[in-house]
């Protein structure tokens, strides 16, 4: 396990951040801290990071309590970029990854290798004011994976990424991923992590509303709903096993979508098709993370 | 390596790469390379001065034939050819004076002194103290009065300043330990602030760039906030020890360079003063060179000891406002709102900068001089306005011993206050604030 946190409970002067959260982090996984605005998703990073410590609970990274020894094992970007804006870029992240344990020359051939790898080759001497905002990210970047960290901890990784650039950028957490890093992505956009996400937690409110992994959260919010795409012509009687929820008419095919009657299987809903109608296309509709994600934190609110 | 020594580091290059810094660094010994020139065009242009000027006088009123006296560069001899004559002349030659005194020469601008050239201020007032020494005395004869038993009847006392000290009698020059004691209260002062907000505008700096975030991961605040103050500590310190290098450097080769000057000067000024007194009786100042002489004054002040000191209370005073800085800046979000912060804590700087010169430079050894020098929000200013005029050896070990635990307090409480405020954005701080992210556990 790479991380376990334990019953953290964090106040703040006038409110609690973080009341009682615990959850797993799994090692080599990528995993999403999801949540909305204020929900405490900073707090709790923060907490892991040892900016500021927890007033109640424990975390434990690879089994042992987290200490300032784990500091260089961590790599993070806040959402919050930033970096010093007169200092030259070569020379910001050898002191970067110097302030993370590393030594100075292997710092220099690690910013080279990253540099051929992003293209970015002859940044070295520049300075940060001078950069685009997107090239600033990358600098960013670089900066957080430099020490080879074993977790990888991203506040909202895409912010501020063209398509392009978040193309490549992911690619990249993908592949450290590839090679061992667990990977914590934090943010409250769902789709953006949805396809590269293992396992998440949701945060509402300070309290930890689901976890689990990505599929079997997604599964259990199954709900017996399909998609069927015909052509043809279908009567609806209510003598079909199943509840027509929509109906959208097309000029070739036609699609509705539908909720399984109890105790009724697809293949009943196959078989009385069948001899009515072509069928095209039938697939179950699974909720998104968004939706489970919208659902559950209006579930919270009541 | 240490990751503050890391910090330290940084801070420290960054700084001492700018052009402002290499720029103040040349800027000083610049100024006492200019003040050398000056001395120097004083020197050369006195050298105009000691030709000597031929004042021809034409006395009609025969009160002060033969009465005037040859002085330094001006030789007086009578003339008898008439005015307009003696003004052709004149306009050929230019060394050469008219004075031309009429009968009724006590009227107002009725004495009159002719030339091709300006005759210079000295040559005049020679003239003018000459003129009236020797109508004053035939007034005095006239109404009875010895001018001889006159002059001897007055005094001219100047006091010699002796300290008494375990080695004897000692010199003690008021002058120049005034000019030091008010000199080191406003370095002292100017350095506090210059280096003490060169720590808050670093602290809002990486607050508004929101690197702070990714350098808290790294490192402990506290640790960021000591790096930071003692980098730009060694950049004020290297300052400082550049400028006394170059300095003394400028001065030796200035020295070297000028020294036939120095000594024409400081001749003249001797025999000025002599002919003063043999041609009116009268002590007058030297005019020569005032910085000549203030520099001369300074020669037998004890630079060791009055550096070491500087340099003691400019690190203390700088640790301990510098920590107070870092927390201002810390508890912003931008300059403009460190206003309501600053004032409290420059107020002490200010209130003892301000009594420096009105009142601790007067009144060194007063009881007031005493407490402002071992309380440590004031003491790095009230102190040395006392240091060169000597302070009692406890009285300094206990200042010292006070800006040390001063400094450890204020850098306590600030650390504190630094480890909240780097990381809140967007909340405008009050005291109440502040004092509740003291009391946080952490």
């Amino acid at each position: 396990m790479m991380l376990s946190i334990r019953n953290i409970v964090k106040q703040y002067a006038g409110h609690r951040a973080l009341d009682n959260v615990s959850l797993e982090v799994e090692t080599g996984i990528i995993f999403g801290l999801l949540g909305p605005n204020g929900a405490g998703k900073t707090s709790l990073i923060r907490i892991i990071n040892q900016i500021t410590a927890p007033d109640s609970g424990e975390v434990y990274f690879n089994g042992e309590k987290l200490n300032q020894s784990h500091i260089e094992r961590i790599g993070y970007m806040p959402e919050e970029r930033g970096l010093y804006k007169k200092m030259e870029i070569g020379e910001q992240l050898v002191y970067l990854a110097r302030l993370k344990g590393l030594e100075k020359t292997n710092a220099e051939r690690r910013i080279k290798a990253w540099f051929e790898k992003l293209g970015m080759g002859d940044w070295w001497g520049k300075k940060i004011e001078d950069l685009s905002k997107g090239m600033q990210q990358k600098v960013q970047f670089v900066s957080t994976v430099l020490h080879n960290p074993e977790l990888i901890i991203l506040d909202e990784p895409f912010s501020g990424f063209d398509p392009v650039n978040a193309e490549i950028i992911k690619d990249e957490i993908l592949e450290l991923n590839r090679k061992g890093a667990t990977i914590i992505f934090s943010t409250h956009r769902m789709e953006s992590v949805e396809e590269l996400c293992d396992s998440i937690a949701l945060l509402n409110l300070s309290h930890k509303i689901l976890d689990g992994p990505v599929k079997s959260i997604r599964n259990s919010y199954r709900n017996n709903t399909f998609k069927v795409e015909f052509s043809g012509k279908l009567d609806f009687n209510g003598t079909e096993p199943f509840e027509l929820l929509q109906h959208t008419p097309g000029e070739e095919t036609e699609l509705i979508q539908i909720k399984l009657k109890e105790n009724h299987t697809v293949n009943e809903v196959l078989q009385y098709l069948i001899p009515k109608v072509s069928i095209q296309k039938l697939e179950e509709t699974i909720p998104t993370m968004n939706e489970i994600f919208i659902r559950k934190v209006n579930q919270n609110r009541k | 390596m240490n990751k503050t020594l890391l910090i330290i580091q940084r801070e420290y290059l960054a700084r001492v790469k700018k052009k402002s810094f290499i720029l103040m660094t040349f800027l000083v010994p610049g100024l006492i390379l200019a003040m050398y020139a000056i001395t120097y065009l004083i020197a050369a242009n006195s050298d105009s001065l000691n030709k000597t000027r031929e004042i021809k006088v034409i006395d009609e009123s025969g009160v002060f034939a033969g009465k005037l006296k040859d002085h330094k560069n001006i030789h007086f001899s009578s003339l008898s050819q008439s005015l307009p004559e003696a003004k052709k002349a004149a306009n050929k030659n230019e060394d050469l004076f008219i004075l031309s005194i009429p009968k009724n020469f006590t009227d107002k601008n009725s004495v009159q002194i002719f030339s091709k050239k300006k005759p210079n201020f000295a040559l005049v007032n020679e003239v003018e103290t000459q003129l009236n020494t020797i109508a004053t005395g035939n007034n005095m004869a006239a109404a009875g009065i010895d001018v001889v038993k006159l002059s001897g009847l007055k005094s001219n006392i100047s006091a010699e300043t002796k300290q008494l000290t375990d080695e004897g009698e000692k010199d003690s020059n008021l002058a120049s330990a005034y000019g030091i004691g008010v000199a080191s209260a406003i370095l002292i002062y100017l350095s506090l602030f210059i280096y003490g907000a060169q720590v808050m505008r670093g602290v809002i700096e990486e607050k508004t760039n929101r690197i702070i975030e990714v350098i808290v991961s790294s490192v402990k605040p506290f640790q960021l906030m000591l790096g930071k103050i003692l980098g730009v500590g060694l950049v004020g310190l290297t300052q400082f020890l550049l400028w006394i290098v170059l300095s003394t450097t400028v001065t030796n080769i200035a020295e070297k360079a000028f020294t036939k000057h120095e000594t024409a000067v400081e001749q003249s000024n001797q025999t000025q003063i002599k002919g003063g007194k043999n041609s009116t009786g009268q002590t007058q100042p030297p005019i020569g060179n005032p910085v000549m002489s203030f520099m001369k004054s300074l020669e037998g002040v004890n630079y060791p000891y009055i550096i070491g000191c500087f340099i003691f209370y400019f690190l203390s005073g700088y640790l301990l406002y510098s920590a107070l800085f870092a927390a201002v800046g810390s508890a912003v979000d931008s300059e403009t709102e460190t206003q309501q912060f600053m004032f409290p804590i420059t107020l002490p700087l200010l209130f003892t900068y301000i009594l420096s010169f009105a009142f601790l430079v007067n009144n060194p050894d007063s009881s007031l001089a005493f407490w402002l020098s071992v309380i440590p929000f004031t003491a790095p200013i009230a102190m040395m306005v006392r240091v060169p005029f000597g302070v009692p050896g406890w009285q300094l070990a206990l200042s010292m011993v006070m800006m040390v635990a001063g400094f450890l307090f204020t850098t306590w409480v600030a650390a504190r206050i630094y480890r909240v405020g780097v990381l809140m954005y967007g909340k405008k701080a009050s005291y109440k604030e502040l004092a509740k992210w003291f009391f946080y556990k952490e």
